[in-house]
C-alpha cells in the first residue's frame, strides 16, 4: 500500500468517525410499532412499512414489538415497558379500544406521541387514529366482492367473521348491511363466527356448506376465516360453485386463487399502513403538524390525510387482488 | 345387561346418540353417512390427542403443552417440507413423531428428575414451545402454496368411505387399547395413578412411568402436528391455540379422573367424539355464538359432576371392633 493511499484511507476513517459522532450527538427519534400480536403476518408487513418510513425520515429507529397473544393485557405490559424506555412515539393497533386508554394516557403525559392504526383506541387514549380505509368502504367492499362473481349478480351469500365481539369486523358487517340495497340480487343468508381459530372457522364454513346447499359465495372479513373457508370449500369439492372472498393477505391466499376456490379478495396494503402511521407519528414529534380536528398531515408517498372531529382519518381504498396480480404481491406480504 | 348399564362409557354413548338424534330433528342431513364420516374426520386429531393426554392424566400428571407441541412439531415439518420438497412423507411423519417425543421427554425429565409438579412444568414448556415457533418461522405463516401436494394429500386420501385421517385415528385407538390392556407398561400407568406408594412397593418406578407417559403424549402430539398442518394446509404461531383445554375436556367428559388411576381408552375416545359432535352440530343448528361457548362449558361441567358422583366410593370402616373398644 502506497503512503498516499494509506493517508487517503486514514482521512476517510477519521471523517467517518467524525460523521458517526455527529450522528450520535443528534438525538435519534425512536418510534415503537406495537402489533396486536407479533406472530401476525399483517403486522410484520406493517413493521416493514414503518422501517421504510424510518429510512426516508432518517435518524429514526423503529422498535417493532407486541404481545405473543392478541390480548389487551399483553399490550398494556408492552406499553409500560416502552414508557420506561422513553420512546418518542407509540404506533399501535389495539386489541381493545378502551382497556389500553389508561396506559396510553400515561404515555401521553410523558410527552410520547400516540398514533393508533388498524384497530383504533378511544380518542382520549391517542393523538391520531389512522384507519386503513373507511369502515363504510370496507363494508361495501366485502359485499361487492361476493356480488362481483355471482352469475347474473344473483345468489345467496354468507359472512364468516372472527369473534362475535371483534370491534372492526362488527363495524364492517354493519356497514355492509347499509349497502344491501345496492346489490338487489344478493341474499345474505347467514353470518357465522369462527373466532379467528382455524379449526372452528373451518367447521363453521362446513356448516354453511351443508345447511345452504345453494350457497354461491362466502365472504370472510378476517384472514383466518377466509383461508379456512377456502380450504373447506376445496375439501368439499365445491370449487366453482362457492366463491370464497373477503379480506386476506395475498401470500395466504395464493394457493386458493390458483385453485379457483377464491376468484378475488381485497386488503389495504399493510406496508403502506405501517409507513403512513410512522409518517404521522414523525410529523407530530417534529411539530410539523398538530393532532386537532381538521388538521392536514402529510403521509409521504401515500399522500395526505385530513383529521375528522375524532382526530381520525382514512388512508385509502382497499385494494383488490386476483389471478392477475397475486404472484406479484404474494411474495411481498 | 346390568353391568353394561353401570358403565359410564355406555351412558356417554347413549348421550352422544341422543344428541345426534336431537340435532337431526332440526337438520336431517346431520346423520347422513357423509356427514358422520365428516364428524369422524374432524374429531380424529382430538381422539388421538385425548388418548395421549389420558395416559398422562392416569399417572396423576397433566400435559398442558400438547397443543403447543403439536403446533411446533407441525411447523418444523412444514418448514422441512419447504426446505426439502423431495423428502418422502413417511420420513416427515417419523420426524414429527420423534420431534414430538423429544419435546414430551423434556417435560417428562423435568417431572421425573427435578420433581417439579407437571402442571407447572407443562405450563412453562407450553409458552416455550409456542415461542420457539415464532423464532423458527420468524413470525410468518407457512401457506398452502408453499407446501408440496403430497404433504397436503395424506390426511385427505380416502379408503372405504372414510378419510385416511380417520383410519389413522382408528389405528392409534387400536394401539392404545393394546398398550393399556395387554402390556405391563399399560398396567403400570394405572398402578402409578391409583396408588404411587403401592406401585413403588411392587417394583414400578413411578417417576420413570410418568416420564414414559409424557413421551407418549409428546409422540402423539408430534404426529398430530403433521396431520393438523397437512389437513388445514396452513402453519402459524397460533395453530391449535387453546386446544390443550379441549383435549383435557375430552378426557374429563370421557370419565378419566383428574386425580389419576381411573379411565379407559373407550372413555377418552367417546369424550372426544362427544365434543366433536357438539362442535359440528352447533354451526348446523344455527345457535348464537355466545350460547355455543356456554353450551360447551355446560357439557364439561355436567360431566365433571357426574364423575364426582360415580367416583365417590363409600368409605370402608376397618377395625370397627377396635373403635368400639376404645
Amino acid at each position: 500500500m502506497t503512503p498516499i493511499k494509506t493517508l487517503g484511507l486514514g482521512t476517510a476513517l477519521v471523517t467517518s468517525l467524525m460523521l458517526s459522532t455527529v450522528t450520535a450527538s443528534v438525538a435519534e427519534t425512536r418510534i415503537a410499532v406495537v402489533a396486536k400480536d407479533i406472530g401476525n403476518g399483517f403486522f410484520v408487513a406493517a413493521g416493514k412499512g414503518a422501517e421504510e418510513a424510518a429510512k426516508e425520515i432518517g435518524d429514526t429507529s423503529i422498535i417493532f414489538t407486541g404481545p405473543t397473544e392478541p390480548t389487551a393485557e399483553g399490550q398494556i405490559e408492552v406499553i409500560n415497558a416502552l414508557i420506561a424506555q422513553k420512546v418518542d412515539a407509540i404506533v399501535i393497533s389495539a386489541n381493545d379500544p378502551d382497556a389500553l386508554v389508561p396506559a396510553l394516557q400515561k404515555a401521553k403525559q410523558r410527552g410520547i406521541v400516540v398514533v393508533s392504526f388498524d384497530s383504533g383506541v378511544a380518542p382520549e387514549g391517542r393523538d391520531v387514529q389512522l384507519d386503513p380505509s373507511s369502515v363504510d368502504l370496507i363494508g361495501k367492499t366485502i359485499i361487492k366482492l361476493a356480488a362481483d362473481h355471482l352469475p347474473d349478480g344473483k345468489g345467496k351469500i354468507a359472512f364468516l367473521s372472527g369473534t362475535a365481539t371483534a370491534t372492526n369486523q362488527n363495524a364492517w358487517l354493519a356497514a355492509a348491511k347499509t349497502h344491501y340495497g345496492d346489490f338487489p340480487g344478493v341474499e345474505v343468508v347467514a353470518t357465522v363466527y369462527g373466532d379467528d381459530l382455524f379449526d372452528k372457522s373451518y367447521r363453521e364454513a362446513q356448516g354453511l356448506i351443508s345447511t345452504h346447499p345453494d350457497l354461491a359465495a362466502i365472504s370472510a372479513p378476517t384472514t383466518v376465516g377466509i383461508v379456512a373457508a377456502a380450504q373447506a370449500v376445496t375439501d368439499a369439492g365445491k370449487i366453482g360453485k362457492i366463491n370464497v372472498t373477503g379480506l386476506a393477505l395475498p401470500s395466504e391466499m395464493a394457493a386458493h386463487i390458483k385453485s379457483g376456490a377464491s376468484k378475488s379478495f381485497a386488503i389495504w396494503n399493510p406496508i403502506d399502513l405501517g409507513y403512513s402511521a410512522t409518517m404521522i407519528a414523525n410529523n407530530l414529534i417534529k411539530g410539523n403538524a398538530k393532532a386537532e380536528p381538521g388538521a392536514e398531515i402529510s403521509i409521504g408517498r401515500v399522500g395526505k390525510i385530513t383529521l375528522d372531529d375524532n382526530r381520525s382519518a382514512a388512508m385509502s381504498d382497499p385494494f383488490t387482488y386476483d389471478a392477475s396480480n397475486i404472484d406479484q404481491f404474494s411474495s411481498i406480504f | 345387561m346390568k353391568a353394561l348399564l353401570k358403565q359410564r362409557e355406555f351412558w356417554l354413548l347413549a348421550v352422544i346418540v341422543a344428541a345426534m338424534w336431537l340435532v337431526s330433528l332440526r337438520s336431517p342431513g346431520f346423520i347422513q353417512p357423509a356427514s358422520l364420516a365428516n364428524i369422524l374426520n374432524d374429531t380424529s386429531i382430538l381422539i388421538m390427542l385425548a388418548l395421549g393426554q389420558m395416559v398422562v392424566i392416569l399417572t396423576r400428571s397433566i400435559d398442558l403443552s400438547m397443543a403447543a407441541n403439536l403446533a411446533l412439531s407441525g411447523m418444523v415439518v412444514a418448514l422441512l417440507n419447504i426446505a426439502f420438497p423431495g423428502l418422502p412423507i413417511p420420513v416427515l411423519v417419523l420426524t414429527a413423531a420423534v420431534f414430538g417425543t423429544l419435546l414430551g421427554a423434556f417435560n417428562g425429565l423435568l417431572v421425573w428428575k427435578l420433581n417439579i409438579p407437571p402442571i407447572v412444568v407443562t405450563l412453562g414448556t407450553l409458552t416455550i414451545y409456542r415461542g420457539m415457533i415464532f423464532v423458527i418461522a420468524g413470525g410468518s405463516w407457512v401457506n398452502a402454496h408453499q407446501m408440496t401436494d403430497a404433504f397436503k394429500a395424506l390426511p385427505r386420501g380416502s379408503f372405504g368411505g372414510i378419510s385416511l385421517l380417520s383410519w389413522f385415528a382408528i389405528l392409534v385407538v387400536g394401539l392404545f387399547y393394546l398398550l393399556m390392556t395387554r402390556t405391563p407398561l399399560g398396567r403400570s400407568f394405572y398402578a402409578t395413578g391409583i396408588n404411587p406408594t403401592a406401585a413403588t412397593y411392587v417394583g414400578i418406578d413411578v417417576g420413570r412411568t410418568r416420564f414414559i407417559a409424557f413421551c407418549v403424549s409428546g409422540m402423539v402430539s408430534g404426529v398430530a402436528g403433521y396431520l393438523w398442518i397437512a389437513r388445514y394446509a396452513v402453519a402459524y404461531v397460533d395453530v391449535a391455540g387453546g386446544f390443550e383445554l379441549t383435549i383435557i375436556a375430552a378426557c374429563v367428559i370421557g370419565g378419566i379422573s383428574i386425580a389419576g388411576g381411573i379411565g379407559s381408552v373407550a372413555g377418552a375416545v367417546l369424550g372426544a367424539i362427544f365434543l366433536g359432535v357438539v362442535n359440528n352440530a352447533l354451526p348446523v343448528v344455527n345457535i348464537s355464538p355466545f350460547w355455543q361457548m356456554a353450551i360447551s362449558g355446560l357439557a364439561i361441567l355436567l360431566a365433571v359432576i357426574f364423575n364426582a358422583r360415580t367416583e365417590r366410593k363409600r368409605g370402608r370402616i376397618i377395625l370397627k371392633q377396635a373403635e368400639h373398644a376404645a
